[in-house]
Parts: structure tokens; sequence; C-alpha cells
């Protein structure tokens, strides 16, 4: 079937099976492979993207439902000549060893920090109404969707929290 | 998966239209049905996409709330009345899965998730939920996320809801609509079914039935809690948790509504513990004797039988929080 996907501003049309994830039709049909496949169940966020503004599993939803959707990958968030700055910290921070989780680790935290800005409340915030202080014990809470199997964590916490500062002093 | 049809439907009568039949289901969120096909514990071969219908938005009903069917966990758990009036909810939603999955998953799709049975999940292994008459390995297997309350001969899955718990504490409506287009309102306690002999039947839903929105009435007490307990920090689901309604009057305990996840196959809840409480003053001596009527049934299968003793530390902990006024 037809979808028509707005992947990093660009129109993209797919003529796929409707069984296509989303992550499949970005990796195999259009080749973007910068989201990678983990476990493909929604448990290790490697695969995660920012549909809408938000950031989402794309292994455990398919390309045909998101006709229209505003889709951003790694792929949009930056370049080698000119990263983000979340991909700029994390490697400044050595937030990874082998890399295969980070393109989703730093879609996720990428989209993380908007809803800190919202005023999101986490699991693990005191005050559910209050100022939401990004400590490290929420970092971690909020981004407990993207596993590492290199467990490069603290330094992904780093790099996420150095992040949050330099935007909120911005 | 195996191979569906799919179809887009633009509002709830077409919906309700193209859901018909024995091989539909619906889609909306989709990140436990999606999951489930992948694995072919479920097959559909027509999915009704939902995703278009006009059934989100949180807006006030009479003195509560009616929530949109579509309503995503994070939009729900961040609304600013929820926050302010059912904080339980925020937190046991705050407490389930994780952000990309909150994102996605929707208030109805929450209270029909799936059981994470390891045997329901493993179609090489028999199981009546999955494959009615097919037998149950979890009897006599590995149990740790498995039923204290409410099992049957047949089964003892847990259903896995977090969100389902609080709404049950807030005492939620379910509004469902059926293909005749009339629209009625299921109390959360009357909506899921216990498993019998048939536990494949989860609730009260009729074939092509649609759930539009969920209502809760203004809260009945202000002392709101949820507490999980889990084997990781997060990310995982409930081994025992408890959601408490509770509202002082003076220093008796004037209004108690308990509900439990992680510890039977439904969303858990014993009228007769609240019955208890209410109008009592709080004591540890009350506790004990609310967990002692909570669990008088309780059974364990071996890898749960920590659940009893939790259960009842869970209750007796929530409880005193909630009576000495702890913030949810």
């Amino acid at each position: 079937m037809r979808t028509e996907l707005t992947i990093n501003g660009a129109t993209h049309a797919l003529e796929a099976d409707a069984r296509t994830t989303l992550l499949d039709a970005l990796r195999d049909h259009l080749g973007l492979t910068g989201s990678k496949k983990g476990c493909d169940h929604g448990q290790c966020g490697a695969c995660t993207v920012i549909v809408n503004g938000r950031r989402i599993n794309a292994c455990l939803t398919l390309a045909c439902m998101h006709d229209g959707d505003e889709i951003v990958t790694i792929e949009g968030l930056g370049t080698a000549e000119a990263p983000s700055e979340m991909q700029r910290a994390f490697v400044a921070h050595d937030g990874y060893q082998c890399g295969y989780c980070t393109p989703g680790q730093i879609c996720s935290a990428t989209a993380m920090l908007d809803e800190v800005a919202q005023g999101w409340p986490s699991h693990v915030s005191d005050d559910l109404t209050g100022e939401m202080d990004l400590s490290d014990a929420e970092i971690s809470e909020r981004m407990s969707g993207n596993l590492c199997r290199c467990a490069a964590y603290p330094n992904i916490v780093d790099a996420i929290r150095a992040t949050a500062r330099k935007e909120a002093a911005e | 998966m195996k191979r569906f049809d799919y179809a887009r439907a633009a509002d709830v009568a077409e919906a309700l239209r193209e859901g018909q039949g024995d091989g539909a289901a619906f889609i909306a969120g989709g990140t436990n049905l999606l999951d489930l096909m992948k694995l072919r514990v479920l097959t559909p071969d027509r999915l009704v996409d939902i995703n278009r219908l006009a059934l989100g938005g949180i807006e006030r009903d009479g003195d509560g709330l009616r929530i949109g069917a579509l309503v995503t966990n994070s939009d729900l758990a961040a609304d600013e009345t929820v926050r302010r009036d059912y904080p339980v909810l925020s937190r046991a939603l705050l407490a389930g899965a994780s952000g990309q999955l909150r994102n996605k998953a929707t208030t109805g799709g929450n209270l029909l998730q799936r059981t994470r049975c390891y045997y329901f999940y493993d179609i090489a292994m028999p199981c009546n939920k999955r494959d009615p008459g097919s037998g149950c390995q979890a009897r006599g297997g590995v149990t740790r996320l498995h039923a204290i309350l409410g099992g049957s001969d047949k089964c003892i899955a847990t259903h896995p809801s977090d969100m389902a718990v609080a709404m049950l504490a807030l005492k939620a409506e379910v509004e469902v609509e059926g293909t005749d287009g009339a629209r009625r309102r299921v109390p959360l306690d009357d909506f899921y079914v216990p498993p019998g002999d048939t536990p494949q039947v989860e609730t009260v839903l009729g074939a092509g039935e649609l759930i539009t929105a969920v209502i809760l009435p203004l809260p009945a007490g202000d002392r709101q809690i949820y507490a999980k307990v889990r084997d990781r920090a997060s990310y995982a689901f409930a081994l025992v948790s408890c959601a408490a309604v509770i509202g002082m009057d003076g220093d008796r305990i004037g209004h108690a509504a308990l509900a439990f996840g992680g510890i039977a196959p439904r969303p858990w809840r014993n009228a007769e513990v609240d019955g208890l409480l209410t109008g009592q003053a709080p004591s540890d001596d009350l506790f004990r004797r609310a967990a002692d009527l909570l669990l008088a049934d309780a059974k364990g299968h071996g890898g749960n039988d920590f659940k009893i003793p939790l259960a009842r530390r869970v209750l007796i902990d929530t409880l005193r929080k909630a009576t000495r006024g702890d913030a949810a």
C-alpha cells in the first residue's frame, strides 16, 4: 500500500506491505539506516525516532499509520559536519562504546528535553506540579526506555545534563 | 507477522463498521498489539486504525473528568487537572512503561493490554488464554509474575496495567460504543471478568465494541498514593502495586478505596477491605486487619509465594503514608 511520509522535512512516497513497521520502512525502503533495530519489541529504544515532536519506538508502529506525520530521525538532527548540541555532547562526554544504541539515545534525549521544558513530571519527581529540576535521577528515569549494553550510562547522563545546562543558559 | 488487511477509519461509525467480524482488531497506539502480532500470539486478519477518530481530549464531565480513549498515557499523566486532582493516576501512569511507549500507548488500549505471562507469549507452549483448552504451563512453571488472588484452574496470569489500578481506586467508568451506535457506561469494577473456564474472555466488551472514553468522578479522597514494587527501579511491570484514595474525616478515615496491581488477573479490589477501613481511626492494628482480609484467600504457586507477604507490607505502608498525609 502507498503511504506518504515526511521525514526530516522531505516527503517520501512509500509503497510497501501493510506489515512494514516504521523502522523497517526507514531502514530497508528509504535507506535511512541511522535508526537501529535492537530488540524489535519496544524494549531497547535503539529505534527511537521523533514523530510530531514526540519520541516513539519506530519498531512498534506501522509505517502506513503515519501518513502525513512529521518524522525526525537521527539523520535529521545533525550531520557529521554540523552535529546537534546533543550529538556534540555525546562525543565530548564519550557517551557510548560500540555506538549501536547511540542514535536512539540521542533522538530520545533530544525529545526528552522538550518534555522537561513542557513541565512533564516523571516517576521520580517529588512534586507533580512543581518546577522540573533535571537531576541525574530524573535523567536516568526519563531515559529508562533506552538500553546500552556497553553500560555507558554515566557518560550518557553527563552528555544529557551538559546539553540541558547549555540550552538553559541560552 | 501474518498478513492482514489495513483500514483507516475516519469516524467512530466507520470504525465500528470496519471492525465487525472475528478476525478484526482495532489498533490505536499499537505498542502491545504489534508486539503480540510479531510473535504470532495474535493474528488478526484485519486491522482497523482508529487513530484519526475524534476520541482525544480531556474535558470536564459534570464534577468529574472525561478522558478520550485516544488520549496518550503521556498526555494523561501530564494533564494539569489530573496532576492536581487525580495525582494517583499521574503517578500510576508515570510508573509504567517508558517515555517512548507512554507517548504512543492510549487510554483505551492500556485498559485492554494483555498479560505478560511468559507462557501466553510463547506460542510453543500451551496456554488457555491464547489457545482455549490447550492447558496452562504457568501452574508448576515459573510464576514470578503470576496471580495470588482471583485466578482459576485454567489461568493465573496477571493484568499488567498500572493505569487501570489507579482508575479502579478512583471509581472510573468506561464508555463503550456498540455497532448499534448506542453508548453505555460500565463501572471499571464491572469491566473485567474473572478467568474461570474462559480466560480468553477478559472484559465485558462485546464483539466489535469500541471504548470511546473513561470517565472519572470527582475524587472522593485527597490522600492519593500509588505504590509500585518491581524488579527494576524503572520500566518493569509490577510485582505488587497499590493505589489508595483516602479521605480523612477528622481523625477517622472517611473514605477508603484501594486497588491492587500485579496480584490478580484483573486490577484487583475488595470492597470489604474498603468497608473495614471506613469510619475507623488509622492504626497499624487496623491496617493489619485490612491486609488479613485482602489476602484471606491468597494462594501462591511457588515462584510467587513472596507476593503474599509483599502485598501485605505494601498495603500497610501505603495506608500509613496516606493516613498521615504523605504527598502522592
